[in-house]
């Protein structure tokens, strides 16, 4: 039923990488950067996300949580739709590269919130109660008592949270933004080889994604409380 | 800025928004179908299948969490058709998503397959029925108890994920709302009532599965 003429020639396919080696790698190093630049600002952005869920006043409390509900809420291809096309009707002009970042930064920020959130909230209160007793002032007990055993549940789903963003950061071809999968379409309009070029953009994504669980694993072993 | 608010032409094209929310409920339903029996045999494979089998299980779910879903998508849609599979967009879709869905469902399934005690097999066992009884009639059930939570979580990402047919112009919601975008500019609006209409349904689809949990819930 298959029909596997199309890997008889593999020398052909071997040659058009090999035409389409530049536009690969810069695919490849702008998909690496929107992704190292979602999560770094998102992670940040959702660090703020959790302090004010956690610790903000009522109002504050509320804003975040309807922040996050909507972010959660909608597809990441809305948001990122949503952003490129909204800022620049208001005049801010952001290329798609930018909105695009700032679209998953945003998505990020939600989804670091949430996780940092649960991480504080799951801190037994003796924690606090322990620390002000011996007269620690809120910043005290927060950078030395709560955080770090935060950050300890935390780092696993984190880094979980970073392959989430390079896949994500694919939806950015439908903006334009000349990241790896673009580039691979761009190749296949040219040669055709729709099959292998795909094949190579997954296989890339893979070994990326892959590299990236493999460090969850890791820090996994390494911050778990020794029993 | 000097943007005003003006929703009249959004109102006018509501009706294709709601089209399109339906076709995205039918394509995740549709997914979901397909996925959950995908996602039950993967399941089953690596929770007790013969170790080649667990094997192949294990490859399957390491691949597709690993990959992108639009590369996924674009992959069914152009490249299959050059081994001579051809299918339309909706179809190519569904089993993509299918697929996808799949390999989440089989880690929730396996999850739900280890929380069953031991004891219970065992008592199947004893009273004498086949292990395909004690899956269908006594595994199962208490499986689908216990993973209704993080079923839920996974039915909303697959929601969530149909948008993603708007890349291959199946017209959902987001491919409506694009449409509707670039004819009429009411930008800010149209971005509005479809982000609002993912986050109403997303809603309900979590309240529905709440319901169910507590209607399932074992009485105490």
């Amino acid at each position: 039923m298959l029909d596997l003429s199309v890997f008889n020639d593999l020398s052909l396919f071997a040659n058009e990488i090999w035409i389409a080696r530049y536009a690969l790698l810069r695919g490849l190093g702008v998909t690496l950067s929107i992704s190292a630049l979602a999560i770094v600002a998102g992670s940040v952005l959702g660090v703020g996300v959790a302090l004010g869920l956690v610790y903000g006043p009522r109002v504050v409390r509320a804003t975040i949580r309807v922040y996050v509900d909507i972010v959660r809420g909608t597809p990441v291809l809305v948001l990122v739709l949503a952003s490129y096309y909204i800022f620049s009707t208001v005049g801010l002009d952001l290329g798609p590269f930018q909105a695009g970042v700032l679209a998953l930064a945003v998505f990020c920020s939600s989804h670091v919130g949430e996780i940092v959130r649960g991480a504080l909230q799951a801190i037994p209160p003796g924690q606090t109660e322990a620390a002000k007793a011996i007269g620690l002032t809120f910043g005290q007990t927060f950078s030395s008592v709560l955080w770090p055993q935060a950050l300890r549940q935390i780092l696993p789903t984190w880094v979980n949270t970073a392959a989430e963003m390079v896949k994500a950061s694919t939806l950015l071809s439908v903006i334009g933004v000349a990241e790896l999968l673009l580039r691979t379409q761009e190749i296949i309009s040219r040669n055709f080889l729709s099959l292998h070029f795909y094949f190579l953009a997954g296989f890339l994504y893979f070994l990326i994604n892959f590299g990236i669980e493999r460090l969850g694993k890791y820090v996994e072993r390494k911050t778990a409380v020794p029993s | 800025m000097g943007y005003t608010l003006n929703f009249s032409a959004v109102w006018r094209s509501f009706d294709l928004l709601l089209g399109g929310l339906l076709l995205s409920l039918e394509l995740a339903a549709a997914a979901l179908a397909l996925g959950a029996v995908i996602g039950l045999a993967v399941a089953f494979a690596l929770a007790g299948g013969p170790a080649p089998l667990r094997r192949v299980a294990g490859a399957y779910v390491t691949l597709i969490r690993n990959l992108p879903i639009l590369v996924l998508i674009l992959f069914t849609y152009f490249a299959l058709p050059q081994l001579g599979v051809r299918i339309d967009k909706i179809q190519s879709f569904v089993l993509t998503l299918a697929v996808y869905s799949g390999a989440y469902l089989a880690e929730v399934f396996r999850a739900g397959l280890l929380s069953v005690p031991r004891g219970v097999k065992e008592a199947g066992l004893a009273i004498g029925l086949t292990p395909m009884q004690i899956r269908t009639s006594l595994v199962l059930p208490l499986m689908l108890r216990n993973v209704l939570p993080s079923l839920s979580s996974t039915l909303i990402s697959l929601f969530k994920d149909t948008s993603l047919a708007a890349a291959i112009a199946v017209p959902e919601l987001t491919f409506e709302a694009r449409k509707i975008n670039v004819e009429t500019f009411r930008v800010i609006e149209v971005w509005m009532v479809t982000s609002a209409l993912y986050v109403v349904t997303c809603a309900v689809l979590a309240a529905l599965m709440r319901a169910l949990e507590r209607r399932l819930a074992i009485p105490k």
